[in-house]
């Protein structure tokens, strides 16, 4: 038998998460899923997870206000659409680091409290931001209206490299190639893998075993001789750049920018694909973020009449009671969904889906051998 | 002087909001040690109990009147309420009144809801990370709140005031400013009254009774109590009650200073939160001074001399002041040493 | 020659004076055990040698460099290690990688980004974590999670990894509280293994037993103030020492 180590697990799954993306087009097709647009949300929406979840994975720390960051990025990207060229390389670079100093701003600030104390923070830090892009910050960010990209942007870069400017509005290019369809899907799914391995060189590294460390006992931690803050500081920042990127994918798959990314149900959506996939887990967060991005894809699209014909098998009457009981999650309900999930998520399944994945193998395992398995003890104690 | 007067009484309807919801929060925070991030939601399930019951009461008959022609020719709908029709002009009265009558069904309906939040949810977390407290209640706060919209749509519903309270006062006057320096609208000094006197009688409840003696001694050491035999289950049940009932009461009377909407929770919580940590986590009279406090620089904030001066401080100030109190004391104006330091 | 030297330390907490000048000198390479009633200010003394409380006036010297003003982790790099009352250790974490993280802090210091190295590569730090383990006896379980250990178990792990550290200096508050009497053997027969290295121990203990097994040099601590100090067997008889435990009604 070949004994595998970390590291050769590690590359199986890295592999297989290529083969994945790579694919995707394919392997979501059955379930109609395997068209560009809602690709690519599923591998924006994971890096933003995967960013989320080395803060709040590792450390701890539930930030409530990482779409300030996500929002950050894509306003950083627009502008560098605007202002310089529109490849997509420097708005990428440009929103990443942008996204990356605000965070280090704000979490000096935060991260002096621990605990709920940061939440609340956090939440607070992002409604501000919010607040301020609908208001005062309106000749950045273009208040309601969303800043956009218009006939005469200066692109100066553009201008020197000699790129011709075409009659309608320009759209997103890497040198050349245009950032739209299924290139614009595998731009951000290279994008995605990058970004994975990232993270899955931090949870293997003394770095990422120290961030762990904060989460278990920073009493300990200092005694030992750690200085917790710069860990924490740290770690925000790259969960705040990780958002700041994914910010800049969107605006590079919609060259628009809006305050709503902004919003506290933003940053609430990042939590629930992190604690949906299954929180401090590698793949987890990726899984949420598509598991959500699909549903909310169907979802929203259903309506009255969809409802009816699915349920036409039923008697008129209970028909329609389950269509209006329904009809409250779909469509415009979806968020009522998205809140009722996260609720049924907390109560019975915490682990997450990597969890229940977990589960369903220890009993298969038991079936196939029904020998008395080590019982859980380690997740008790972990949970307690 | 009269500007400055202006400005701490246009501060103070809304520190009264913030107050007791902030109030309520620390209640449930100190007792349950549970973070609430749906007690927003109460604030605007509390609100929408006066939408309700000024739908309810203006329910109308609608008759066709084949005496009297419109405009097109058509016979002339006359609508009457109910109510009007059954009491006559008691029933108009009623209805005038609606906002405060809302107070009545609120507290049995915002204890009901607290209660059964209580017992059906938040007990069973008690024991869990205050992460999982965190998320189920945010969780619970996106379900209310995305019902609520369901119900009675994404747009704000006015509801007006008493005819009684429908003007101002003018304060200055009464202190001997010029006429029309100091003009107050009627309701809002109703408002700061009535919180004035829910926030007292909280006081009380707590200072007096004995059952808000053991409330008090769980908030200052919650393992104590409960290994004196009390049962302390039931109580927590109560507390949270109550707090459900201060917030709904607190959202009753608002609605006519701003029309509710399904999202005035969240808005209101984020700055309760603010108002807590600014208080003192734990600490009753810190988020109370705290709230008023934090309403009046607001109010302050959005004079146009300050805004035009510093843009946008109006938006921010509460969250700078948060910021600035943070890092100068942690434990925030009133806080205790050793709640929440982790 | 004295590598800790503790000079007219006062601390008072409201009207409560916890400390009243209180000398004391640590020599390096000797197990001294700080004893004393409850309430004495042992506890608060060892809070002022690890930089979580800040004495009123006095000077604590470790080394050569005063700790006042020091923050935890930095009287740590400077070679202090502490055992905790109830064993602090990362519940989480598998019992190698509790004893990694500190080999990690004394070589790469209180903070550094090493994001991209990985774990698995840093072979010279995991066998020095299993080295220290196999001390202790516990590198069987290297990777199982340490929160399922016994408590002296967990005590021992919190050994390894202060030892880890090679500490110029490790204090024990009352290393053997609430163990069962096997237990607290094993600790001690541990504890006078590592003392028999030469690190210099500071041992706050009530546990009579424990403090004649290991100590070379004892002080007695009384309402604040150091009302004895010597040798075991001059402690012993002492009739100051007698008169502050009967006075506190122990033993």
């Amino acid at each position: 038998m070949i004994k595998f180590n970390v590291k050769n697990k590690d590359h199986i799954l890295l592999i297989g998460f290529i083969i994945v993306v790579a694919l995707a087009p394919v392997i979501f097709a059955p379930i109609g899923a395997g068209y560009p647009d809602l690709l690519q949300k599923f591998a924006i929406f994971g890096i933003f997870a995967i960013g989320f979840n080395i803060l709040f994975g590792l450390t701890g720390y539930l930030s409530f206000g990482h779409a300030a960051f996500l929002g950050v990025g894509s306003y950083t990207a627009v502008w560098t659409f605007k202002l310089l060229t529109m490849n997509v390389i420097p708005a990428l670079i440009l929103s990443t680091l942008f996204a990356g100093l605000f965070a280090l701003v704000i979490g000096f600030i935060v991260l002096r409290r621990s605990g709920i104390y940061f939440s609340i923070l956090t939440l607070a830090f992002a409604q501000m931001s919010y607040n301020l892009a609908y208001s005062v910050l309106t000749p950045i960010t273009n208040g309601e209206t969303g800043l956009q990209l218009a006939l005469h942007d200066a692109r100066v870069l553009d201008g020197v490299f000699g790129v011709t400017r075409g009659e309608g509005l320009p759209s997103t290019t890497l040198f050349g190639m245009a950032m739209s369809g299924w290139s614009g899907y595998y731009f951000c799914g290279v994008v995605l893998i990058i970004m994975f391995y990232i993270s899955l060189r931090i949870f293997r590294s003394p770095f990422g075993m120290m961030l762990r460390a904060v989460k278990s006992n920073q009493n300990r931690m200092s005694y030992t001789g750690l200085n917790t803050r710069p860990y924490t500081l740290a770690a925000f920042v790259i969960s705040g750049m990780y958002a700041g990127l994914a910010g800049g994918l969107m605006a590079i798959t919609d060259p628009l920018a809006g305050a709503e990314r902004m919003q506290w149900t933003a940053s609430g959506e990042v939590v629930l694909m992190t604690i949906l996939g299954g929180t401090g887990t590698l793949l987890g967060p990726v899984i949420g973020a598509g598991v959500i991005k699909y549903f909310e894809n169907i979802f929203s699209s259903f309506n009255e009449g969809i409802l009816m014909d699915a349920f036409s098998f039923l008697p008129e009457m209970l028909q329609h009671a389950v269509v209006s009981i329904t009809g409250l999650f779909v469509g415009e309900g979806w968020h009522l969904t998205l809140g009722a999930l996260f609720m049924v998520i907390v109560i019975f399944l915490p682990g997450g889906l990597m969890e229940g994945i977990a589960r369903i193998g220890n009993v298969t395992r038991r079936w196939l051998k029904p020998k008395p398995v080590a019982t859980t003890e380690a997740d008790a104690a972990a949970s307690e | 002087m009269d500007a400055f007067l202006l400005q701490v009484l246009n501060g103070l309807d809304k520190g009264g909001a913030y107050a007791l919801i902030a109030l309520g929060l620390t209640l449930v925070f100190g007792t349950l040690g549970v973070v609430n991030f749906a007690h927003g939601a109460l604030f605007m399930l509390g609100s929408f109990c006066a939408v309700t019951l000024q739908s309810l009461l203006t329910l109308e008959r609608v008759v066709l009147d084949p005496e009297r022609l419109t405009a097109w020719g058509t016979p002339m709908e006359i609508r009457t309420p109910y109510i009007v029709d059954w009491f006559g002009d008691f029933g108009m009265t009623l209805i005038d009144w609606s906002v405060p009558l809302a107070i009545l069904i609120a507290i049995p309906i915002m204890l009901l809801l607290g209660v059964i939040m209580e017992r059906g949810l938040i007990r069973h977390f008690y024991k869990r990370l205050h992460a999982d407290q965190i998320l189920v209640t945010f969780g619970l706060a996106i379900v209310l709140q995305e019902i609520v919209k369901s119900q009675f749509g994404a747009n704000p519903i006015p509801q007006p005031a008493p005819a009684m309270f429908a003007g101002s006062a003018d304060i200055g006057l009464m202190l001997g400013f010029a006429e029309n320096a100091v003009v107050y609208p009627w309701w809002r000094i109703i408002y700061l009254m009535f919180s004035g006197v829910v926030i007292a009688s909280v006081f009380a409840f707590l200072q007096f009774t004995t059952f808000g003696m053991v409330v008090r001694a769980g908030m200052a050491d919650r393992e104590t109590v409960g290994l004196l035999g009390i049962d302390i289950d039931r109580r927590f049940t109560i507390v949270f009650g109550l707090a459900a009932v201060v917030a709904g009461l607190a959202g009753v009377m608002y609605t006519p200073i701003l029309s509710p909407d399904y999202h005035m929770g969240m808005d209101f919580l984020v700055l309760s939160f603010v108002v807590v940590v600014v208080g003192g986590m734990g600490s009753l009279g810190g988020a109370v001074a705290a709230g008023f406090l934090l309403g009046i620089l607001q109010s302050f904030a959005s004079m146009n001399e300050v805004n035009s001066l510093i843009p946008g401080i109006d938006q921010v100030v509460i969250y700078l002041i948060a910021v600035v109190v943070l890092l100068i004391r942690p434990r925030g104006l009133f806080g205790r040493e050793g709640v929440m330091e982790n | 020659m004295s590598i800790l030297s503790v000079k007219n330390v006062n601390k008072q907490f409201g009207g409560l004076k916890a400390l009243h000048e209180v000398n004391l000198e640590i020599e390096a390479g000797t197990v001294h055990a700080i004893i004393g009633p409850n309430g004495a200010g042992k506890s608060t003394l060892l809070n002022c040698f690890v930089g979580r409380l800040n004495p009123d006036t006095g000077s604590v010297n470790f080394d050569g460099v005063s700790l006042l003003g020091m923050l935890p982790h930095q009287i740590n790099q400077v070679g202090v290690s502490r055992v905790f009352q109830t064993p602090e250790i990362f519940g989480d974490l598998t019992l190698a990688e509790n004893v990694m993280i500190p080999a990690f802090a004394r070589r790469d210091g209180a903070f550094r980004i090493n994001a991209w190295r990985q774990v698995e590569d840093e072979q010279s730090i995991r066998e020095n974590a299993m080295h220290l383990l196999e001390d202790v006896g516990l590198a069987d379980s290297a990777d199982n999670v340490a929160n399922q250990l016994s408590r002296g178990d967990k005590r021992r792990l919190e050994l390894a990894m202060c030892l880890v550290q090679q500490p110029k200096l490790l204090l024990l508050d009352e290393p053997t509280a609430g163990m069962a009497r096997a237990d607290t053997n094993n600790t001690i027969d541990l504890l006078k293994k590592i003392a028999e290295r030469g690190i210099t121990m500071v041992i706050i203990e009530h546990d009579m037993h424990v403090v004649f097994s290991l100590a070379q040099k004892i002080s007695v601590l009384a309402q604040g103030t150091v009302i004895a100090e010597g040798l075991p067997n001059e402690i012993k008889g002492h009739p100051k020492v007698q008169e502050a435990y009967l006075g506190g009604a122990h033993l």
